[in-house]
């Protein structure tokens, strides 16, 4: 079957009719699209088909709406549009066994009145995480997962994809076509993955979508207008993703993260378009009622009474920034605490340079340099601005500004922001000699 | 982008709503307010009471007059309220359509301001940006 692609191009004679018809198409599609790839999933066994014939009842839907006007349960009219697709590629192939006939039986009693054949509220809930772990599945690359996400369960176009990823919207039909084949070709079950490998298949869905959230926090780039909020995209679908497993804390608690990272979307850039670091940007513009639902969210990850496992830890990092008044008020202690969790957790240097920083904050620089110069020592993060940035800092801190300055020059050679690099340059330069 | 979906009635429609079971209007609210939740947009949502319970305050004259509810000149009253996440104006329309609402009831759906939508170099947007992280840091320190 061919790629069709969500809202294009559909020439009719008036185009302002048209075009509002296409965006109503598109609004429909966005909320609905999971719900019908989900219903037909169910109904053909294969995801990439049901996706297929979605697709197909969408273009149906762009040649239609614009003349008979938009019908009144718009998710129905698609899901029986696109079963009357399959029910006729089946006779086509004269494959029209049992179940087949019985599904056109009850399509043709129910005539043309799509309205009120929807989806059975016991298990569509069921089937969207069914939706969820097939397009996260590891059978398919993060690329392949990425895209099939977006596209299944978040319903977005692949045009929108490629400018939301920077890419031409050739290569995300080519992972999507491919994405489905080899779906296919493995045999992938419509299913909730089993107890045994439960816990794996979630990780690989939450870090997807954390993946897709980080995307879009790229700071805004002046083509910003074109490029489609992937991460408030992000957001959404862990939401959902939340609400249908209300027991997984990490679930709970991923919804936390992205809450509390959005909240400093609006302060996290210059206007020129540089980042400006956590400690110097501007409180007032964070947004408050964001951060209490990131508060809640955690809220609610924790009375599940698991514990806090990778997001849950991160994310009450990010809620301690989040709720202190000025970067010298943070709760420094709890954040060293924290990040020393994370690292038992899963160990990284880049975790363990950040614990440094916290200690820094909360007992002293001597402490905290003897944590960087392991690090230094450990060769991990060679060429990673920061660790000379920070050991810099602390050493400046003790006093041993000769070592400072060179430490903070390296880091301005590292860094590939200019800011940060004037910054650090501006620091070194203002250390006196140490005194011998 | 966020939108409001603000519920509005007319008395006539206020009174119909008296008439009907109230356990089957909480059950269609509380199920379209199940699938906005389900679906992740749904940020805010609120419900008021009866506006006999209400007071307006009235800026025709300094000093401003306090006048109890209901108000004699509204058409229709503001019963509540959504806010929403969407990604675009259509879907904010297909979403407030879904509302379970009858005739005399409406919804008007506005865009909520984000802070981009204000000069950021004015002095006023400025002063306005700290005083609302001193009320929220006095609403933290009082809660």
């Amino acid at each position: 079957m061919n790629e069709t692609d969500a809202p294009g191009t559909v020439d009719a004679p008036n185009t302002d009719v048209a075009d509002r018809a296409r965006r109503t198409v598109a609004a429909v599609w966005r909320i609905e699209s999971a719900r019908i790839v989900a219903t037909l999933t169910r109904f053909v066994g294969d995801v990439g088909q049901a996706e297929d014939l979605a697709q197909e009842a969408l273009v149906e839907a762009l040649k239609q709406w614009p003349d008979e006007g938009v019908p009144r349960n718009p998710g129905a009219w698609l899901t029986a549009v696109a079963k009357r697709r399959a029910i006729d590629g089946w006779r086509r192939r004269e494959r029209l066994d049992e179940r087949y006939a019985a599904m056109a039986r009850d399509l043709e009693q129910r005539g043309g009145e799509a309205s009120d054949m929807f989806w059975d509220p016991d298990t569509i809930d069921d089937d969207i995480l069914r939706l969820i772990f097939v397009s996260c599945h590891p059978v398919l690359s993060r690329e392949a997962q990425i895209a099939l996400t977006l596209r299944i369960v978040g319903g977005l176009s692949s045009d929108e994809i490629a400018r939301a990823f920077l890419v031409p919207t050739a290569t995300i039909q080519q992972r999507i076509v491919r994405a489905k084949k080899t779906l296919a070709a493995a045999k992938v079950p419509f299913e909730v993955p089993k107890p045994n490998e439960y816990t794996e298949r979630l990780g690989s869905v939450l870090s997807v979508l954390y993946l897709i959230f980080n995307e879009g926090y790229l700071p805004a780039s002046g083509e910003q207008w074109v490029r489609p909020d992937v991460s408030g995209e992000a957001l959404r679908l862990a939401r959902v993703v939340a609400g249908l497993m209300p027991k997984e804390p990490e679930a709970q608690s991923l919804v936390a993260l992205m809450e509390f990272t959005a909240s400093r979307f609006a302060a996290r850039t210059a206007r020129d378009g540089t980042p400006i670091p956590l400690d110097q940007q501007d409180r007032s513009r964070w947004d408050r009622a964001q951060i209490a639902r990131g508060s809640a969210a955690l809220a609610r990850a924790d009375r599940i009474g698991r514990g806090r496992a990778s997001y849950g830890l991160q994310a009450a990092i990010a809620e301690c920034h989040a709720v202190a008044p000025t970067a010298s008020d943070t709760d420094w202690a709890r954040i060293a605490l924290l990040y020393e969790a994370l690292g038992r957790l899963a160990p990284s240097p880049v975790v363990e340079l950040n614990r440094a920083v916290a200690v820094a904050m909360s007992t002293g620089p001597a402490s905290a340099l003897r944590i960087v110069d392991e690090l230094a020592v450990g060769g991990k993060l060679a060429g990673y601005a920061p660790l000379p940035a920070v050991r810099g800092e602390l050493l400046a801190r003790l006093g041993r500004n000769d070592e400072a300055r060179a430490e903070l020059e390296l880091a301005a050679r590292l860094t590939g922001n200019e800011r940060e690099r004037a910054a650090l340059l501006a620091k070194a330069a203002a250390l006196e000699a140490s005194v011998e | 982008m966020k939108y409001m979906l603000i519920m509005r009635a007319t008395d006539e429609a206020t009174a119909a709503y008296e008439e009907m079971d109230f356990n089957e209007i909480i059950a269609a609210m509380g199920a379209y307010n199940e699938s906005l939740m389900k679906a992740g947009v749904l940020l805010a949502g609120e419900g008021l009471t009866d506006a006999a319970e209400g007071f307006v305050v009235d800026f025709d004259s300094t000093p401003p007059v306090v006048t109890d509810g209901p108000y004699a000149e509204a058409k229709e009253l503001f019963n509540g309220f959504w806010i929403i996440q969407v990604s675009s104006k259509e879907e904010a329309a297909e979403w407030a359509k879904r509302c379970p609402l009858g005739p005399g009831t409406r919804l008007e759906v506005r865009r909520v301001t984000e802070l981009e939508d204000f000069p950021q170099d004015n002095e006023w947007i400025q002063k306005e940006a700290g005083w609302r992280e001193e009320l929220e840091h006095k609403a933290g320190t009082n809660g």
